[in-house]
């Protein structure tokens, strides 16, 4: 026997044997029960363009964000303000990165400048100065806070996204975070993506307002703190959507993030489903006080700026529960209940990417995709046989061994397949034997120059040897490239390819060679099949 | 068993014939890229952004009916493509201008259900890639294209003297830029699957090329007597059959896929095969020229010195 030899046969089974072990769990539907401890539960994945789904890439409006907590602190402002009798004219936010105070008198305006300084410390504040009789003051947020806002609002969308889809029952889903403000999001086997992607989108603000009942909705100019917004409702017979304007008061009195739970209800008498909602105990206080000192007016309940309901209030309501009314089907119910649950989102997100694919396509893919690779290899396997007779066989072994090895890493490594990554290994079967026609090849010709059989393989092997490794390499670099940048379905092709060269260095150079060596060493063979 | 015997070709001879040929290629590539940069190529959404949608509808359908209703319902961009088997259309429509997604793919689908009520369908994918990934999907690919030629352009620059890494570079380039011309002049989808392709084929294309190479640095060790286009000529005919055998291979496994893959990878596996044949040409009538024509050019300077 060649030096060698024994370990070489010895790696070729140990790997085919570690293939068949990583792959068990891909091949067989549910493990045995004794499958456990050390041995491999990863298996091969598909990728969503094979067993279908949704990959959805959503960009947050992290601006939107630092303007939100803006306006909170313009809130907040005012009634601290308010709690210390400093009269001020007015405090919004103004443009997308400052808060603008305007005061009557220059003293208040120097006591509050004090008073910002120590609460505020992540702001800019620019020195008073006088506007048309007013003293005016701009507090601007620093660009280090802004920075840090837009990223917890990603963080934090990114849960919210991840709480909604872990409610709506999606199994395996992947939500991860990409780039800056970017989120993806991937729910293979969904069955209606549509309401997934409605559920993910909507920023569910909910908030509750007061009905401005002294101002028509058709006034032209509303004043500064107040703002027109629509109840729309969809008939569901016709499909038409019809409009009602409401005047309310721009301040929020109670918002969405007091609530502790969300539920959907059927009325009993109109048979129609509404979301109870429960707030915690500071929501239930102030639900109590508004209730309590607004008996008999209207307030509206809006979500995402479309007002659901507007009722009147009848009596204080104590207690902490609430119901919001509206025209909803029980899918559209259950999912405002699911939305009001996981919390509104911190800032809008607008989806930018939207890749579906039913179930029936990708089945169809996986079937022609195999059915592909089974032709490819039955021509390969014809070709070399034909060509070149049992060495040609050899190579095939070889082919064979390299797909076993190729899927067995595969599953080692849980990697992802997709629809390329399959057309990786069909053309992988055509480049795995083409080591060997260079090595055949070779040994031809060493053959023809009237070399023995022994000595023709030797110096096919080694003559060839080089010209192996420059294609191997030039292919990784490629591939590896791909990897790199490729997203989805490039990637599942930049897997399989380089796994496949390596693979294939090792088969070609190794494992064809030690049959070979073998065959040769036992049997006394005068004149090659080539 | 033996494809071809001996062969004694005159390769080098007909490089002129092939340089014509090669020059064609590469203008009218050269052309597809200048319209691909100012998007006016049939660019895959991928790149430009927009919607795609595949349809699977009941009954057989023409495409012109397809193309009334949905002008019907007021879309009027919209590319319709057939699908031979199963009564599958596709429809793209670029929205290089809107920002929110959704609404293309919902108003196709109204348009159709409302006109062709007789004809049901389902959605078998649909993809919606808004302007802004494209961009950035753009800018990668065409970073992911610059390093991979310049990690294979430094490899053959360590493996190879300097005349047979430019032949071998020429070649790997012009083969990229082949694949290119035939999908601009096919007016087929220039996508992320067309580019994973051309990368593919400028690693593997090289493989023919370092096939042909080993074998004439080999005789030119060898023989030191003899003209340079004769040992070049030699070359190629000893390693004829092997070039021809890899390719066929590879073009084997490629063409299955082209035949039997389905239409999700159909161009794909076209544009391999493209690349698969135009490799195999480049290794033996680029290549091998252009490192004739370097060598000549230093015989000759050293001629002029002496």
């Amino acid at each position: 026997m060649p030096k060698g030899t024994g370990w070489r046969i010895s790696l070729i089974f140990i790997f085919v044997l570690l293939s068949f072990l990583y792959l068990t769990p891909t091949l067989v539907t549910s493990l045995p029960s004794w499958w456990g401890g050390l041995l491999p539960k990863d298996k091969i994945h598909l990728g969503l363009d094979l067993q279908g789904g949704t990959h959805l890439i959503l960009e947050v409006d992290t601006q939107k964000a630092v303007e939100g907590s803006l306006d909170i602190v313009a809130t907040d402002l005012e009634d601290t303000l308010n709690s210390k009798n400093l009269r001020f004219k007015r405090i919004s936010r103004n443009g997308s990165d400052k808060i603008s105070l305007l005061f009557y008198e220059k003293e208040t305006s120097d006591t509050v400048q004090k008073l910002l300084k120590d609460k505020y410390p992540g702001y800019e504040l620019n020195p008073s100065l006088d506007e048309g009789g007013f003293v005016a003051l701009s507090l601007k947020i620093s660009d280090a806070a802004a920075q840090d806002r837009k990223d917890k609002a990603v963080a934090q969308a990114l849960e919210t996204i991840r709480n909604r889809i872990d409610q709506f029952g999606v199994s395996e889903p992947t939500i991860q975070r990409e780039g800056i403000d970017h989120i993806v999001v991937q729910l293979p086997g969904i069955k209606d993506p549509q309401r997934a992607i409605d559920l993910i989108g909507k920023t569910a603000r909910l908030e509750f307002k007061m009905v401005r009942e002294d101002i028509p909705p058709s006034t032209v100019s509303l004043p500064d703190d107040a703002e027109l917004l629509k109840e729309k409702t969809v008939d569901p017979a016709t499909g038409a959507v019809s409009e009602l304007p409401f005047v309310l008061q721009k301040k929020s009195l109670i918002t969405g993030d007091l609530l502790t739970d969300a539920q959907v209800r059927i009325d009993s008498q109109f048979n129609q489903p509404y979301v109870a909602i429960e707030f915690n105990s500071l929501g239930a206080k102030l639900f109590d006080q508004v209730t309590a000192a607004n008996v008999g007016k209207r307030f509206a309940i809006v979500l995402d700026n479309n007002v659901y309901s507007a009722p009147v209030i009848r009596e204080r309501i104590s207690g902490g529960s609430a119901q919001i009314s509206g025209n909803f089907t029980e899918k559209t119910a259950a999912d405002l209940a699911i939305v009001l649950r996981a919390g509104a989102l911190p800032a809008p997100v607008k989806i930018i990417q939207n890749v579906t694919v039913g179930p029936s396509l990708g089945q169809d893919s996986i079937n022609k995709g195999l059915y592909a690779g089974l032709i490819g290899v039955v021509l390969v396997v014809l070709f070399m046989g034909v060509y070149y007779k049992l060495c040609g066989m050899v190579a095939n072994l070889g082919m064979v061994l390299n797909v076993v090895y190729l899927m067995g890493a595969l599953a080692a490594m849980g990697a992802t397949l997709t629809l390329p990554g399959i057309a990786a290994i069909v053309l992988l079967i055509g480049m795995s034997v083409d080591s060997n026609v260079l090595i055949f090849e070779r040994i031809r010709e060493e053959l023809k120059l009237g070399k023995a059989p022994k000595a023709a393989l030797d110096a096919g092997y080694d003559k060839a040897f080089m010209t192996i490794m420059d294609s191997h390499i030039t292919t990784l670099i490629t591939a590896a490239v791909l990897f790199q940048f490729g997203t989805g379905p490039v990637k599942g092709f930049a897997v399989s390819l380089s796994l496949g060269v390596i693979i294939n260095l090792f088969t070609s150079l190794i494992g064809t060679r030690v049959i070979f060596d073998t065959v040769l060493h036992r049997v006394n063979v005068k004149k090659m099949s080539i | 068993m033996e494809l071809l015997g001996k062969t004694n070709i005159d390769f080098i001879g007909k490089r002129n014939i092939a340089f014509v040929i090669s020059s064609i290629i590469s203008i009218i590539a050269i052309i597809g890229i200048i319209q691909i940069a100012r998007g006016a190529a049939n660019m895959g959404i991928d790149f430009s952004g927009g919607t795609v949608m595949q349809l699977k509808f009941s009954k057989p359908l023409a495409i012109d009916v397809a193309r009334a209703a949905l002008h019907k319902s007021g879309i009027t961009k919209a590319d319709l493509q057939e699908i031979k088997d199963g009564n599958k259309l596709l429809v793209k429509i670029d929205n290089k201008d809107s920002a929110a997604l959704g609404k293309p793919a919902v108003a196709v689908q109204a348009a159709f259900r409302k006109e062709l009520a007789d004809n049901a369908f389902t959605v078998e994918s649909s993809t919606e890639i808004g302007p802004s990934i494209g961009e950035k999907l753009r800018k990668d690919t065409l970073v992911a294209v610059f390093i991979s030629l310049l990690g294979i352009i430094l490899y053959i620059a360590w493996r190879f003297d300097f005349k047979f890494g430019i032949g071998a570079i020429v070649a790997t380039l012009h083969d990229c830029l082949a694949m290119i011309a035939v999908f601009y002049v096919m007016n087929l989808e220039i996508n992320l699957l067309f580019i994973t392709a051309v990368l593919t084929i400028a690693g593997y294309s090289l493989t023919d090329t370092v096939v042909v190479f080993d074998r004439i640095r080999e005789n030119l060790h060898k023989n030191l007597k003899s003209s340079l286009p004769n040992i070049f000529n030699a070359s190629i005919n000893e390693v004829l059959s092997r070039t021809i055998v890899t390719s066929l291979t590879v073009f084997l496994a490629a063409a299955s896929l082209f035949f039997f893959g389905g239409e999700v990878i159909h161009d794909f596996a076209f544009a391999l095969l493209i690349g698969v044949l135009v490799g195999t040409y480049s290794s033996v009538f680029v290549a091998s020229p252009i490192v004739v024509l370097l060598e000549n050019r230093a015989l000759q300077k050293q001629g002029n010195r002496a």
